[in-house]
Parts: C-alpha cells; sequence; structure tokens
C-alpha cells in the first residue's frame, strides 16, 4: 500500500527527515514510536501534503502512484487521513457543514453522488456514537473552544467519515485519559479491516495495549533507528529511549548507515 | 492645463437648476438652511487629504468631476422581478422605494403598518406635515462640521421619514431601497433620512443601496437617527453601489438615557466608499453597536468612519469592523472613542479585522482613544492579517479543493459579522453577497 524510500524532507531549509524507509501492506498497523523532536509529526505531515515541508530526496509511492506529487486534497481523495496532533481551530466554518462538504468533496472524486441533508444526519449520528459524542457538536465550529479530548475524537470522527484506506494518527493519545483513549481506540478499530493500514504515531506505549501492532519503528533523529515487532514497544516502555539513542548516536558517523529496515 | 472659468462649480449650477424646480418652496425656513449649507460647501470647498478625517480617502476629483441633476427622462420601468432581487423573502413588505433619489410610489410599499407610525417620502411630509418634522431635522447632523453633510444639506428634499410613536414596538422591518440606474452622465443624488424613534418603542430599519449598470454616478446620503429613552433601534445599511460609482455617507445617531442602538454596516460595491457614523450617547445606560464588514477589490478604496461619544455616565460600546482585502483595494478604518469628563464607568470595546488577499492591498487602521474620565474600561484591537494557511491546509486534508478551502475560511471571517444580522432572511441574502464575491479563492467582480 505505502512504500517510502529514502525519504529527505526539510523544512526553513533545515533538514529533519534524513532518509526514512517503510513499507506498510493493506491489513497491518504500523507504530511509530520516538522521543520529542525526532521528526514523527513531520513525516506525518510530509505524508499528508504540508507545503511547508520540503522534500529533498527519495520517494513515497502508494497504491502504485507517486503520492509526493499529488495535492494534499487529492492524497485525502485517495484515502490517506491524517489525524492531526494539534487539530487546527477553525472559527466560523460549522462543523456539521466542514464534514459534509469533506464528505462529498471525497465523493464527488470517486464518482458519487452528494449525500443530501437527510443521510448526512443519519450518518453523522451514526459516526458520533461510534466516538461517544453529542449531537449538540454538529453546531460548533471546528474545534474552537473543543477540549483536548474533544478535539482528538474529532479527528476520529473525520476518518469514521471519510473511511480511508491508510489512517496516519499523530499522538492521538496523547493528553487522553484512559476513558477517552478507549474511545478513540475503539474507533479506530472499528474502522479496521484487511484492505487499510494504521500507523499510529506515538510517545507511549500505552496506546499500543488498545491500538495492537503489528510493526514498531523508532524514530530518532530524522532516521528510523531500530524496528520490531510488539514487544519493542515493551522493551522501549521499561527501559526508555536511552539506549537506542546511545547506540544510534554512536552509529550515526558510521558511513553509509541509514537507519534500520 | 487650462480651467474653464465660465464653468461653475457642479454642486453651485445643481443648486440653481434644484431652486427653480422648487417655486414657492424656495422662500421658508428650511430653504434659508439649505442656502447657509451650501455657503459652507462654497466657502470651504471638499476636504483635503491634509485634514486628518480625510487623510487617506482623495476626494478631489469628486469636486471636479462634474456631477449634474439626475436627468429625468421617461425611464424604463423596473420590474418586478428585478425587484425581487434586492427583496429580502418575506421582511419587505413595508418598503420605500427611490429610483435615482426620486421616490417611487410604484415600487413602493406600505401595508398593515398602524396608523400612528409615520413611514414616508420625507420631501411629501415636508409639504403637507412640516410640524412634525421640522423639530428633529438637521438637528443632528451638522453642515457646519462636514462638508457632505453640508453638500446633502443644500439639496435636501427626497429621503425616508420614519417616526415611531412612544411605547410602540415595530415587528416588521422598515425597508428603504435606493436604486441608481440610467440617470444620465455622472448624476448625483441626495438621500436624506430622519428617523425618530418614541420612548420605549422599538424598530428594525434596512437601508440598501444599489446600483445596475456600470455609470459612473454619486450617492450623497445623510441619515439622522434620534433614540428617545429606552428606545431600540436595529439599523441596517447594505451599500451595493455598481463598480463606477462614489458613496459617501453620513449616519448622525442621538441617543438618549437607556436607548440601545445597533448598527450593521455591509459595504461591499463603489470605487470610493465612505461611510461616517457618528453616534453620541447621551444618556445614562445608553448602548451602542457597531458592526461593520467591507469586501473590496481591483481598485476599490473603502474608507469607515465612526465616533462614539460618550458624553454620559454608565454607557456601552460595542465595535468590530472587519475588512476582506484583494488586488489593490485599499481600506481605511478610523474608531474614534471620546469619553467625556464626566461620563465615569465607560465600558467600550472597539477592534477592527482586516483579511488581505493580495501583497497589494492596503489598510490603515487607526484607533484613537481620547478619555477624559477616570474610571472607565477602553479596550481596542486592530489587526490585518493573510488567510490562516494552517487552516486551508487542515481542510484540504480532508479532500476540500486549494480553492474552496480559501473560500470556505474568508467566508468564515466574515462570518463574525454576518452572524450577527438578527434578521434571518437578510442575514441569508448578506451571506449570500459575500459568497458570491468569491472566486477560486479570490475576490471577484461578480
Ligand atoms: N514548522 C517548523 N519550523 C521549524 N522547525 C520545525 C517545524 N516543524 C518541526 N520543526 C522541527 O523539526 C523537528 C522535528 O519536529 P516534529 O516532527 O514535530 O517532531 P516530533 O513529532 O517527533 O516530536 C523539531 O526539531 C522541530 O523543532
Ligand atoms: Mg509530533
Amino acid at each position: 500500500m505505502l512504500e517510502i524510500k529514502n525519504l529527505h524532507a526539510s523544512v526553513e531549509g533545515t533538514e529533519i527527515l534524513k532518509g526514512i524507509d517503510l513499507k506498510v501492506n493493506a491489513g497491518e498497523v504500523h507504530a511509530i514510536m520516538g522521543p520529542n523532536g525526532s521528526g514523527k509529526s513531520t513525516l506525518a505531515h510530509v505524508l499528508a501534503g504540508r507545503e511547508e515541508y520540503k522534500v529533498t530526496k527519495g520517494s513515497v509511492i502508494y497504491e502504485g502512484k507517486d503520492l509526493l506529487a499529488m495535492s494534499p486534497e487529492d492524497r485525502a481523495r485517495e484515502g490517506v487521513f491524517l489525524a492531526f496532533q494539534y487539530p487546527v481551530e477553525i472559527p466560523g466554518v460549522n462543523s456539521a457543514y466542514f464534514l459534509r462538504t469533506a464528505l462529498n468533496a471525497v465523493r464527488q472524486y470517486n464518482g458519487l453522488d452528494d449525500i443530501s441533508a437527510f443521510e448526512f444526519l443519519k450518518l453523522a449520528r451514526e459516526k458520533m456514537k461510534l466516538v461517544d459524542m453529542d449531537e449538540s457538536f454538529l453546531k460548533r465550529s471546528v474545534n474552537e473552544g473543543f477540549s483536548g479530548g474533544e478535539k482528538k475524537r474529532n479527528e476520529i470522527l473525520q476518518m469514521a467519515f471519510l473511511e480511508p484506506k491508510l489512517a496516519i494518527l499523530d499522538e492521538t493519545d496523547s493528553g487522553l485519559d484512559i476513558d477517552a483513549l478507549k474511545i478513540v481506540a475503539h474507533g479506530v478499530n472499528q474502522l479496521r479491516n484487511e484492505n487499510n493500514a494504521v500507523i499510529a504515531v506515538t510517545h507511549y506505549q500505552r496506546l499500543l495495549n488498545y491500538i495492537v501492532p503489528d510493526y514498531v519503528h523508532v524514530l530518532y533523529k530524522g532516521r528510523i533507528v531500530k524496528s520490531g515487532g510488539k514487544e519493542l514497544a515493551l522493551e522501549l516502555e521499561e527501559q526508555g529511549y536511552d539506549s537506542i539513542k546511545n547506540d544510534a548516536d554512536k552509529k550515526v558517523n558510521v558511513p553509509g548507515l541509514t537507519g534500520v529496515k | 492645463m487650462s480651467v474653464n472659468i465660465k464653468e461653475k462649480v457642479w454642486y453651485l449650477a445643481n443648486f440653481e437648476a434644484f431652486e427653480k424646480k422648487l417655486n414657492g418652496g424656495a422662500q421658508t425656513p428650511l430653504h434659508r438652511l439649505r442656502k447657509a449649507a451650501l455657503q459652507r460647501v462654497k466657502k470651504n470647498g471638499f476636504p483635503s487629504i491634509r485634514e486628518e478625517e480625510w487623510r487617506f480617502t482623495n476626494v478631489s476629483s469628486i469636486e471636479s468631476m462634474n456631477f449634474k441633476p439626475v436627468d429625468e427622462k421617461e425611464q424604463e420601468e423596473i420590474g418586478r422581478n428585478t425587484l425581487q432581487e434586492y427583496l429580502f423573502e418575506d421582511l419587505t413588505p413595508n418598503r420605500l422605494v427611490f429610483v435615482n433619489g426620486r421616490f417611487s410610489s410604484q415600487l413602493s410599499s406600505l401595508s398593515g403598518l398602524a396608523q400612528n407610525i409615520k413611514f414616508e417620502n420625507l420631501a411629501l411630509e415636508l409639504k403637507n406635515n412640516p410640524d412634525v418634522l421640522l423639530p428633529y431635522l438637521a438637528k443632528q447632523a451638522d453642515y457646519k462640521k462636514h462638508a457632505f453633510t453640508a453638500l446633502n444639506t443644500a439639496f435636501l428634499s427626497e429621503g425616508a421619514f420614519i417616526y415611531i410613536p412612544n411605547n410602540i414596538i415595530v415587528d416588521e422591518p422598515l425597508y428603504i431601497l435606493y436604486i441608481s440606474r440610467d440617470g444620465g452622465e455622472s448624476f448625483v443624488t441626495h438621500p436624506r433620512n430622519l428617523y425618530v424613534v418614541g420612548s420605549n418603542a422599538q424598530v428594525k430599519i434596512i437601508e440598501s443601496y444599489v446600483g445596475f449598470g456600470e455609470e459612473k454616478y454619486f450617492t450623497n446620503p445623510v441619515s439622522e437617527i434620534i433614540l428617545n429613552e429606552n428606545a431600540i433601534v436595529d439599523h441596517y445599511k447594505i451599500q451595493q453601489e455598481n463598480k463606477s460609482a462614489y458613496h459617501i455617507g453620513v449616519t448622525q445617531v442621538h441617543l438618549k438615557k437607556d436607548s440601545n442602538y445597533r448598527s450593521n454596516s455591509f459595504s461591499f460595491g463603489s470605487v470610493l466608499a465612505r461611510n461616517d457614523i457618528n453616534t453620541v450617547l447621551d444618556g445614562e445606560g445608553a448602548e451602542c453597536t457597531l458592526n461593520g464588514l467591507y469586501m473590496a477589490n481591483g481598485k476599490q478604496h473603502v474608507d469607515n468612519h465612526t465616533l462614539i461619544d460618550h458624553a454620559k455616565p454608565r454607557c456601552n460600546s460595542h465595535e468590530l469592523y472587519k475588512g476582506i482585502l484583494d488586488d489593490r483595494a485599499r481600506a481605511v478604518f478610523s474608531g474614534k472613542i471620546y469619553v467625556r469628563p464626566d461620563a465615569q464607568k465607560t465600558d467600550a470595546i472597539q477592534s477592527n479585522q482586516n483579511l488581505l488577499l493580495s501583497e497589494d492591498a492596503i489598510v490603515d487602521t487607526k484607533p484613537q482613544l481620547e478619555i477624559f474620565a477616570d474610571d472607565v474600561r477602553c479596550t481596542h484591537g486592530g489587526t490585518v492579517g493573510q488567510l490562516d494557511d494552517e487552516g486551508v491546509f487542515y481542510l484540504r486534508s480532508r479532500g476540500i479543493s486549494k480553492h474552496y478551502a480559501r473560500n470556505i475560511m474568508i467566508q468564515a471571517f466574515a462570518g463574525q459579522v454576518t452572524h450577527k444580522i438578527k434578521l434571518e432572511g437578510l442575514r441569508e441574502k448578506v451571506e449570500g453577497l459575500v459568497f458570491s464575491r468569491l472566486r477560486d479563492g479570490h475576490l471577484s467582480d461578480k
């Protein structure tokens, strides 16, 4: 589904991603972990098409297509979804209007008719139940004045509407209490199937108790420095990042080594 | 360049023609007022950019442009369908319509207003019932202080007169529509409105200026509004002159104790538009809210000047003006808040926010607080910014196209003003006007 090769990206002239390789198949869940500032959000934004992040080298093939050549909106329409670490507040844009416009944009791209107001409301009720959201939410401006937990649930709600093939969750668990975390994880798990994939960026292994990964990768200083199965997350939980950091910092100087596959 | 000395300044020539048509009316005290106002214009001319209040808005071209009185040739009738476009659903059964400054009884409609409410052409009332309005007319808008008030006063004749007696609550809005079209080369009109609202009375007034076609003309309206104790007025002004037109309007508001004036001013049209709103909070507990939205592109110039005079203690004022500018458009906002020495416990909030969609657009925003009392709360803020990239990206990341995402963001920016329109049909109409100006994330000429 997704193949990232030797991806380099920079922001304002500073290189942040320094050669990422990652392959994700349909049906898989990949966790990306790593200390703060290692480039996890940068990777997520590059995949979603944020223009401020310049790709300087490498390629990303998604469903056989050159993802980097697509506009952000076309990526979304092709089934790539980013749940933002910091969802954006948009005062004055009504949530119901936003959701319906987004859904119809994706439907139009796929040759489907616009959803009617009635059908939309029906769908909205169903999806909101999934993330335990109140109907009054539809009347509010997008993310404006939302609590941290509400914002994260709103991301999952949007995901539930758009039914992406590739969902990238950027620290959707941070700042959530255990109940909210369970709601979010439940929402994600309901949407999983053998045709789609999840990249879960997280800081904590806690989320991975609920969204169980097939692979865990550690991102550090713009490179994937270690990959493994779900047990790697537990290992990190116990030992912290220090030993990985130390190892990586030593290896960085070795010519030709651009991260572990 | 040689100047044709035989040619009089246009307003003097126009005044002679105007006087001739007045016949017997030229002997009245009102006419003495007109002449005094004309003298003021003659003596001082139009304001120059050396005057503080006109620093960013150059009106010298209006003075030299040779505006003429309306050419009163037979006009093609304005059809129902055309008119319908400028009415607001069921909101406008009570309306006064003026075409090129002249009252049109055919297009106007008055249905079901209580007998004691007056809503009619000012000129008619001046002729039939001068005693009712003369005590109020030209008492607020002072021609000595403002060149364009003086110009309007010199030609004072037609316009809307509203009189709401004490304790009357008018449910239906009163709608006043000024249409400019096909009035000859460079014509000028001077609409004059007077709204007198009694104690404990309430009324909603919509004032709309519309221009058809592309010819150049000049609209020079003055509205005077008097709120007696505990009166409430919702005043909407919608300026949609054509793109070659000049619109320089003055609204002068006088508030007595516990009265409440709420203004919503929308400035969309004209090549040069200037809207002055001056309010005097002249009784304890009076409150005024001034909201405005302006949109300008191409070479449009839009200037909003507001003055809130806190003359008595315990008055509140709230002000929010927002502007959206594209291409080489230029906007001016000047918001003066004046707090007099005994206006203690004044509470005044002002904000002016501007969204620039091009690098060539210019905004001059100037809050002016002049505070002579000590126990007051006055805050103001001005911002000039671009569209929020993060917001646009967020919308795009959900499949919404770049252009549409920008349109949504622009609409949302305007929405903070349009949402304040309490009349639903009007709100939808104005939001439609905003939306129809948006093209691919920018402003267009429609
Ligand atoms: N827009 C930006 N401008 C400048 N520096 C940035 C920007 N975004 C991220 N960075 C820098 O890139 C590095 C990686 O950040 P980020 O991808 O957010 O890390 P993570 O999500 O792993 O915490 C950090 O050093 C951060 O300061
Ligand atoms: Mg991050």
